[in-house]
């Protein structure tokens, strides 16, 4: 019964400074729809044999409630008879929605899914529109906003500010050098004619950055341009099974060796990727230093700092096209995008193995492990 | 005709504010200028003009619009490309340089493109009309019209109008009721004169009182004390006032007004005097080395910060040196002038001197030009007060002296007497006659003060009148047609039992039906300034727990009286509506509010919460807002920044964006028409008014409140909230969200008003609290604790 799990191909809308940006005024749901259309269209799959559209979101309310996925399943080209969940795990919601995708595949629950993910932080607010939280939890810090979870991560690894502009110019810097050399245009589906990205700042400087007050606490580190920024966007991925690609022609793009989850402590949900992505390595046999390609997601330049070190990741394998800070993080569509991109990466250039893997708020981590065709 | 359009021409800092304050009244308006030189952009200077409108500014300083939202009413343009934009305009007004050749090369562009029978008017300050239409086509004559509106023309409320007899009565009254209807403007009829009556008066006090202060060999600090409250001026005085309007300006507007007037004219003399004196090298020099006033290095006051914190420093009028400033607090004639204005004229001491000098002078000069710039000495008044913020006009001044004395006086020492203060005689300018207010006119005879319709102050209401009751702290009035009016009297009309007791006086004489309505409202400048901290603060440091629970509850029986009762209740809000005063416009069923009321719950900023209704009418306010996403916390989110934060409305539009004003209830743009528009909305209620029902509300509980509070810690960590906030906020969290309640459970209005009862008593019992309530009394603003 049980068949190999890969990834087929990867797309994803521009991503979009919320509010300000273009895709501000675009619902979650159309957004989506268009960027299963994208994939649909771009890797030519037969829709019918689409078992299930699993939709990541983090805040699954308003215009990104009432199941998300099945309605866009109904907006987009799949037929009816294709379903839809929505599912939550904050920032690695779409992530684990590949997860999941990968799970039935292996089950033979399933030849062909839709994993992805999208977020309008424009149009559904972070803490969601009615925050009720549970007077009992305040104290284990299950709420704690994410900027501190950044400056405590900071405090316990000893991660300067300057560090963190470092890496937050040189995220910059990669994404807008990516963007330069057409790197993001085989994955981008336009929408309503919307074909950039919005939150990469090529002209961003050390100097301007050292000019910001710290964000979250007075006497703090972490600053608006060390965060990543509130973003709009959607991202979907084909995982499929070995099986099905190679009968119905479809280019693999890469396995997928290994998957985990792991909890930490709330106030420093930031250090989730450390042992999540040495559980993903142990289950797919292989060691960091096997890995050729990292896709870290930069929440915070602390927190990715905090993980870099724990784990000890050479820096030059690590978010080569940009990270978050530059690119923006679309909460529930983050974990679609690294994975994706983690996937292309190693085709592109023909390494073996790639690390995708992310924090997760209220103290989680989320990893992915896969290897080339 | 009816002004529905209008273009600005000129878009310096007094075309773009005329421009705003259009736009502020809801008309659409076009304003252009000119293409500079090399420009990209050739709508740079009406687009960056605007653009700087629409900067944040600190919350509560002065910013011309009212809300951001009405830039959006300007269009922008320049007057090469798009004079064809003005072709649909009923009002074009000129504000461009004053220069005659200019301003006639636009009026020939602006001619060209105007539709027929368009108003055309000019912001002149200087140039006569006369000049201005002179070689202008005939028909463009009768149109031509001059309104001269004061800097800032949002806030300052004087508009002078010059029409000549070629343009007809209609036409002056369309644009007379435009500027006072629309945009809110005293508006004074004068004769074409130059400087009209303001910059004449104003600007010849500014003169004589440099050259008086120059003789008399005064300090800057001494001159602008006695020159500025003990006369009824503004707190800046002369040299301040100087330094505002900048001394750059000042020798262009003496000098370009002494070339239009006659050579014994006592203005020319006066500058022949000051040019002797050096004061025209003084200001030159000062100019020269970028002392232009506060838009420069400084003027006679300079801000040093070169020690790192700010110190105000006076420049030395002989030497020219700057050192730090002393406040003249040795100056016994400037105390004495609390007694009254003759007082202070006639005390003997160097500022007692100076200012009899200055006024003596000011005061005949006025009175001598009745009836040469204007018909009455109304005019002169009424421009003085609101276009140089004077407490009291040239002729109230001259009553409150007594213009016989003064005469007396004027004689004794040799000076020429005017003729109008001859007639007067032993008499007064003013005088009541029953309900009337009459004033002296220039034949001699006294007439009734001309009260444009729709003009209402209690002082009209109340004259000759005894109040149907009245303590001192309030009064009750008969407004006529069986309206109610409750004037607040007390210190910043702060709200005291007193107050109470005659609300609830007012509430029963509705209740017995003597009368059908009540508008609660005053002359003054502000609505009320909240309740008494001073009498708070006092019973609450002896521990009189009782008296302070029986403050509280007084206050919401007494407010709730007014909302539930069988009558309806207008708010006629302006000025200042804080915390307990917010509270009372809250109560009412309509609120009739002026343009600039400045709205907001600000409790939290001394230590309590809202108490008299304030959260529960914010509740009422906010619940079921359909521009926010139901659910329980989305309003009371809402709500529970406006009031953590005590934020202010900086206008009556931005307060309906915070509730406190809803569609229902209406803005009045003129300050002297909101007692009688408040009236009028109280007379349309009273025909079958039901009051409104008692409402229970789905609150968060304790889940929504968690959220709030963990919003407030954060903000603790940001270095935005300090420890007593947080203990503040914990109580407005809780009677927001409803105290223990499930959300699927309902709150009543009386367990709300029992929450805020709760909570202020537990508040005013912690040290923190006492502490801001004692910092806001001594220093006038709030403690960050």
């Amino acid at each position: 019964m049980s068949s190999d799990a890969v990834i087929c191909g990867y797309v994803r809308s521009p991503f979009t400074p919320a509010k300000k940006g273009d895709l501000a005024k675009v619902r979650p749901d159309d957004l989506a729809a268009e960027v299963v259309n994208g994939l649909i269209e771009k890797y030519k799959i037969n829709v019918d044999d689409v078992e299930d559209l699993i939709l990541g979101c983090a805040f699954p309310e308003a215009e990104q409630g009432m199941n998300l996925a099945r309605n866009v399943v109904l907006l987009s080209r799949l037929p009816k008879s294709v379903g839809g969940v929505t599912v939550n795990r904050f920032c690695a919601s779409s992530m684990q929605a590949i997860h999941q995708a990968a799970g039935a595949v292996s089950t033979g629950s399933g030849n062909l899914f839709i994993a992805g993910g999208v977020e309008s932080m424009s149009r559904v607010p972070m803490p969601g529109f009615n925050p009720m939280l549970n007077p009992s939890l305040i104290d284990v810090d299950a709420y704690i906003g994410m900027g501190h979870t950044a400056e405590n991560l900071a405090k316990q690894y000893s991660i300067s500010r300057d560090d963190q502009e470092k890496m937050a110019l040189e995220s910059h810097q990669k994404a807008a050098s990516a963007a330069d050399q057409n790197k993001f245009d085989e994955e981008i589906v336009s929408i309503n004619g919307v074909s950039k990205d919005g939150c990469v700042r090529p002209e961003t400087s050390l100097d301007s950055m050292a000019g910001l007050k710290p964000a979250f606490d007075k006497d703090g580190v972490v600053t608006a341009a060390t965060s990543s920024p509130l973003t709009d966007g959607a991202a979907a991925v084909i995982v499929c099974s070995e099986d099905y690609a190679k009968k119905n022609n479809l280019d693999i793009i890469a396995f997928i060796r290994g998957m985990a989850v792991s909890g930490c402590s709330p106030e420093i949900m930031g250090i989730g990727p450390v042992l999540s992505s040495q559980k993903a390595l142990e289950r797919a046999g292989i060691k960091l230093e096997d890995i050729d390609v990292i896709e870290m997601n930069e929440a915070f330049a602390a927190q990715s700092l905090a993980c870099v070190k724990e784990l000890g990741v050479d820096m030059s394998k690590l978010n080569i096209h940009g990270g978050a800070i530059s690119m923006g993080h679309p909460l529930g569509a983050s974990g679609a995008r690294i994975t994706g991109k983690a996937a292309s990466l190693l085709k592109e250039t023909g390494k073996r193995y790639a690390l995708s893997t992310m924090c997760v708020g209220g103290g989680q981590g989320c990893a992915t492990v896969l290897e080339r065709a | 005709m009816e002004i529905k359009k209008v273009a600005v021409i000129g878009a310096g800092l007094m075309g773009s504010g005329i421009a705003a304050q259009v736009a502020n009244a809801g008309f659409p308006v076009t304003l252009l200028d000119i293409v500079p030189e090399g420009s990209k952009n050739r709508n740079v200077i009406a687009e960056s003009a605007i653009g700087k409108m629409l900067k944040p500014v600190k919350l509560g300083s002065p910013t011309p619009l009212m809300h951001r939202r009405n830039a959006k009413l300007i269009t922008t343009g320049n007057i090469e490309d798009d004079l064809e934009l003005i072709g649909d305009a009923d009002l074009i007004i000129e504000v461009v340089l004053e220069k005659l050749d200019v301003k006639h090369d636009v009026f020939r562009k602006i001619d060209k493109y105007r539709k027929a029978g368009s108003l055309v008017t000019s912001n002149t300050s200087t140039i006569p009309r006369v000049q201005l239409v002179n070689g202008m086509p005939k028909s463009f004559a009768k149109d031509f019209i001059i309104t001269h509106f004061f800097n800032p023309p949002r806030y300052l409320r004087l508009l002078e109008i010059v029409a000549g007899n070629e343009v007809s009565a209609d036409k002056v009254q369309i644009i007379s009721d435009f500027c006072d209807i629309n945009l809110g403007k005293e508006v004074v009829i004068c004769n074409d004169t130059p400087g009209f009556i303001g910059n004449r008066i104003g600007t010849y006090w500014t003169l004589i009182g440099m050259v008086e202060a120059l003789k008399s060999g005064l300090t800057v600090e001494e001159a602008d004390a006695v020159m500025s409250r003990p006369i009824g001026a503004p707190k800046t005085g002369l040299f301040g006032l100087v330094d505002v309007v900048g001394i750059d300006l000042i020798p262009h507007v003496t000098s370009s007004m002494i070339s239009n007037l006659s050579k014994n004219d006592p203005y020319r003399i006066a500058y022949a005097e000051q040019d002797d004196l050096g004061l025209s090298k003084l200001f030159a020099d000062m100019v020269d080395s970028g002392y232009t006033g506060r838009k420069g290095k400084g003027g006679f006051y300079r801000l040093n910060l070169s020690s790192g914190s700010k110190v105000k420093e006076s420049r030395d009028l002989k030497t020219g040196e700057y050192s730090k400033s002393i406040k003249p607090n040795y100056l016994l004639s400037v105390k004495a002038a609390k007694k009254g204005l003759r007082n202070l004229v006639e005390y003997d001491d160097k500022g007692g001197r100076f200012a009899w000098q200055v006024l003596s002078k000011t005061l005949s000069y006025a009175a001598s030009l009745v009836p040469e710039i204007t018909q009455n000495i109304v005019n002169v008044d009424i421009a003085m007060k609101n276009g140089f913020l004077w407490k009291k006009g040239p002729f109230e001044m001259l009553d409150a002296m007594g213009p016989s004395w003064f005469a007396e006086k004027l004689k004794s020492e040799g000076l020429a007497v005017p003729e109008i203060l001859e007639k007067v005689g032993k008499g007064s300018f003013y005088s009541e006659n029953g309900s009337k207010l009459t004033y002296l006119s220039v034949n001699g005879d006294y007439k009734e003060v001309p009260n444009p319709e729709g003009y209402l102050s209690v002082s009209d209401i109340s004259r000759g009148q005894v109040a149907v009751f009245k303590n001192p702290s309030i009064k009750l009035w008969d407004m006529g047609d069986h309206i109610l009016l409750a004037e607040f009297v007390s210190k910043m009309n702060s709200i005291d039992p007193l107050i109470m007791e005659g609300l609830s006086e007012a509430a029963s004489l509705c209740e017995s039906g003597k009368f059908k309505g009540l508008v609660i409202g005053n002359d003054g400048n502000n609505f009320s300034a909240g309740a008494n901290l001073g009498l708070a603060s006092f019973i609450c440091n002896v521990g009189a727990w009782g008296e302070v629970d029986k403050f509280v509850q007084g206050g919401q029986l007494t407010f709730m009286s007014l909302k539930h009762g069988s009558f309806p209740v207008v708010g006629a809000s302006s000025g200042l509506a804080l915390g307990g005063g917010c509270e009372v416009l809250l109560a009412c069923d309509r609120i009739q509010a002026h343009s600039e009321s400045y709205i907001g719950l600000v409790e939290v900023g001394v230590g309590v919460v809202p108490a008299w209704g304030g959260c529960k009418e914010m509740i009422r306010r906010w619940n079921g807002d359909l521009s926010s996403p139901k659910g329980p916390m989305g309003s009371i989110v809402k709500i529970f920044e406006n009031l953590g934060t005590a934020k202010v409305a900086s206008s009556a539009q931005e307060a309906r964006d915070m509730k406190f004003l809803l569609d229902r209830d209406h803005i009045s743009m003129n300050r002297s028409r909101v007692l009688h528009d408040a009236k009028e909305v109280c007379l349309s209620l009273v025909d079958g008014y039901v009051p409104p029902d008692m409402n229970d509300y789905h609150l968060p509980g304790p889940s929504g409140k968690a959220a709030l509070d963990l919003a407030v810690s954060d903000l603790v960590k940001a270095g935005h909230a300090t420890p007593h906030d947080v203990v503040v906020t914990d109580k407005l969290a809780y009677i927001l969200t409803g105290g223990n309640t499930d959300f699927l459970d309902k709150v009543s209005e009386d367990k709300l008003l029992e929450m805020e009862r709760e909570s202020f008593v537990d508040l005013v019992k912690t040290e923190a609290t006492l502490e801001r309530f004692e910092h806001m009394l001594t220093k006038g603003k709030p403690l960050r604790n």
